[in-house]
């Protein structure tokens, strides 16, 4: 019904019958969504004597914050570390195709590559909201290559670099422009890696601490001097050992500053860590558990050969191999499996596993007062799922963009 | 008088519910307004134990009530009588409050008509006794300087004023309190009391507040059940719903 709307004339959207992720908690309560943020229905009724224009009945889905992915290296036959003529339509299809997964802010993610690769590819990327179109872009993800050799996955030696020289010029003149960079992930053994870490935190990049042999003590020192997350704990770092737990170690480390707290990846797609392990993880430390796929290119498609960057990598079924070798190399997980086999896995419950991939990774970027919750104010961006935690519908700015056909396809 | 006597908290509940459902259908819709009252001052709207957020989580968000159609008394406007007086002006321009819905507490008030309120008294700013602060002590994690001390408050003339008048008396502590009010005589420091003087009033009650009463009061008007549950009855069947309207019953009378 039409009312007195003080403060803005655009429609009011009020989604009912729904269980709304509020608080840490599964709520009975309406969502209201204006203008592309969420809005605070008191405030609305008290002080602007309005109501809602359209009620829309949710049959009793759960509605969540939408996924954010901060490790994501392609999907659907292309690849964020390959320097194409149309990089950008990867990059749109990709976003356009997460949706499902409901995904509705990424971070593409490149591999190590060749400083030329980065000089190319990055003005390419541009932070951007998401809609219709695609899920958002929140910036992009280097996964080296100032990273340890012996730890390199698939990562390809020959583009590998240290900090050596120059240090943070020797950084910047690799990447070239660090605009649109939200997180690099580097090895903190590195000489003058510190001097580096602190200049990265100082231009608001979110330092992650991956593929390399520090043993505790180094990666506390990473941690005191800006660095925030793990890239995929367990793999690629050195094994938890009880008289040096490595960077797994910070879990539990009383060595991280007051009133910071450290984040950590993990791939749950069953593959990449043992179940026990996912759980000896979380109980640890739970508020810091951040779900990423870790996709390459062979997601979304069939089994075969695919890129990664200057590998080539084997998938079959959910295992994604360097051609020829053991090495795992990204997976072929959707975020929506990983909320999925996290929750069976841990066991834990439906508020926890739908956090790990909408509040912590905002909280990780520093953007949870408009992303990963459904607090007042914040970016209307949700999904609807049913109780299997199952994607029905995903919104983004408060439109819908995406909607599971009844066919299931 | 009537007096409703159920088995426990959630029966009367109900009871006073499908009675107050039955009163809005009599009453016809149009331009049927609500009033709401008795405001602790000094809170901001938004604090979660304002009047407008108890008012918006336990009632109104649950309703299709329009806001325009809402008046809670404001215990942030800058001129706190003037703010009263209004909200008399507003009952009278909707032609005087049909039904008043409220409780009392354990000192016997009504609103925050605390004890020796004047019985002819009309909507103001009241200073609250110190059994009221710390009853509310609750809602502040019992911090007793956050309470508000001073609350605007309906008068007990203004509730006088309306046609009929219910009230709900739950719990062993308000068993004394419901006692002054119906067993005692008119007394400005139990300010229920004023009700007995008024043509039209039912006090809704668990068993729990009956303990002070009279064995011989609880007796009779447990007798007369059977007819008081007559009034909580449906009105018509919602199939039946445009027809019958016009035919509905009229409320019984003592």
């Amino acid at each position: 019904m039409p009312s007195n709307k003080s403060v803005s004339d655009a429609p009011i959207v009020q989604f009912t019958n729904c269980r709304i992720l509020r608080e840490h908690r599964l709520q009975r309560e309406d969502l209201w969504v204006r203008e592309g943020k969420i809005l605070n229905p008191e405030k609305l009724f008290f002080d602007e004597k309005g109501s809602a224009d359209v009620q829309l009945d949710c049959k009793d889905s759960i509605i969540a914050p939408g996924f954010i992915d901060v490790q994501i290296n392609g999907g659907f036959g292309v690849d964020f570390s390959l320097a194409t003529d149309d990089f950008k339509s990867g990059i749109d299809l990709v976003s356009q195709k997460i949706l499902s997964h409901g995904v509705t802010s990424f971070c593409p993610t490149l591999v190590t590559s060749p400083p030329s690769v980065y000089h190319q590819v990055l003005p390419q990327i541009s932070v951007r909201n998401g809609g219709a179109h695609g899920a958002g872009v929140l910036g992009a993800h280097l996964e080296g290559p100032f990273i340890s050799k012996e730890k390199k996955g698939a990562h390809p030696e020959h583009c590998l670099r240290t900090f050596e020289a120059g240090a943070f010029q020797d950084l910047l003149a690799t990447y070239g422009s660090l605009d649109c960079v939200q997180i690099v992930t580097l090895a903190p053994e590195m000489r003058r890696s510190s001097e580096v870490i602190r200049e990265l935190a100082k231009r608001g990049i979110c330092v992650s601490l991956g593929h390399s042999v520090a043993n505790l003590s180094q990666a506390e020192e990473a941690v005191q001097h800006g660095a925030t997350f793990i890239t995929h704990l367990f793999n690629a770092m050195l094994p938890f050992h009880h008289r040096d737990p490595g960077i797994v170690g910070l879990l539990t480390s009383d060595k991280i500053p007051a009133g910071r707290r450290v984040f950590y990846g993990m791939i749950s797609d069953g593959i990449h860590t043992n179940p026990a392990a996912l759980r000896i993880a979380h109980r640890a430390h739970p508020k810091g558990l951040v779900l990423v796929t870790d996709a390459i290119a062979g997601m979304g498609l069939a089994p075969g050969r695919h890129t990664l960057g200057q590998q080539v990598v084997e998938i079959d079924g959910l295992n994604t191999y360097i051609a020829g070798t053991k090495t795992l190399s990204g997976s072929v997980a959707t975020m929506d499996t990983c909320v999925r086999h996290f929750q069976e896995a841990t066991g834990c419950s439906v508020e926890t596993a739908l956090e790990a991939a909408s509040l912590h990774p905002a909280q990780l970027l520093g953007i949870e007062h408009k992303k990963g919750t459904l607090d007042y104010d914040s970016d209307a961006d949700f999904l609807m799922l049913n109780d299997s935690l199952y994607v029905q519908a995903t919104y983004i700015a408060g439109e819908e963009v995406w909607r599971q056909d009844v066919l299931g396809m | 008088m009537k007096l409703i006597i159920l088995e426990n908290y959630s029966q009367a509940s109900e009871w006073a519910a499908k009675y107050i459902r039955n009163r809005i259908v009599q009453f016809g819709p149009g331009p049927g307004r609500f009033f709401t009252l008795g405001l602790p001052t000094g809170l901001p709207r938004d604090h979660p134990e304002s009047y407008h957020s108890f008012m918006w989580n336990n009632f109104f968000k649950h309703i299709d009530i329009s806001p325009e159609n809402v008046h809670i008394l404001d215990g942030n406007a800058p001129d706190l009588q003037a703010e009263c007086d209004a909200f008399e002006e507003k009952i009278k321009a909707a032609g005087g409050i049909e039904l008043f819905v409220g409780g009392i507490g354990p000192d016997g008030h009504i609103a925050f008509n605390e004890p020796g309120s004047s019985l002819v008294s009309r909507t103001r700013v009241k200073t609250l006794a110190m059994d009221t602060i710390l009853a509310n002590a609750r809602f502040f994690d019992g911090d007793l300087s956050k309470v508000p001390t001073m609350a605007l408050t309906v008068g007990v003339g203004t509730v006088m004023d309306a046609r009929e008048v219910m009230i709900l008396i739950m719990g062993a502590h308000k068993a004394f309190a419901l006692y002054k009010a119906i067993e005692d005589g008119v007394n400005h420091m139990w300010t229920v009391s004023a009700f007995q003087q008024h043509p039209n009033t039912v006090f809704v009650c668990d068993e729990d507040a009956t303990l002070e009463l009279k064995v011989k009061t609880v007796k009779y008007f447990k007798g007369l059940m059977m007819v008081h549950n007559k009034l909580v009855e449906p009105l018509y069947s919602m199939k039946e719903m445009g027809a019958e309207r016009s035919q509905s019953k009229k409320p019984y009378s003592d």
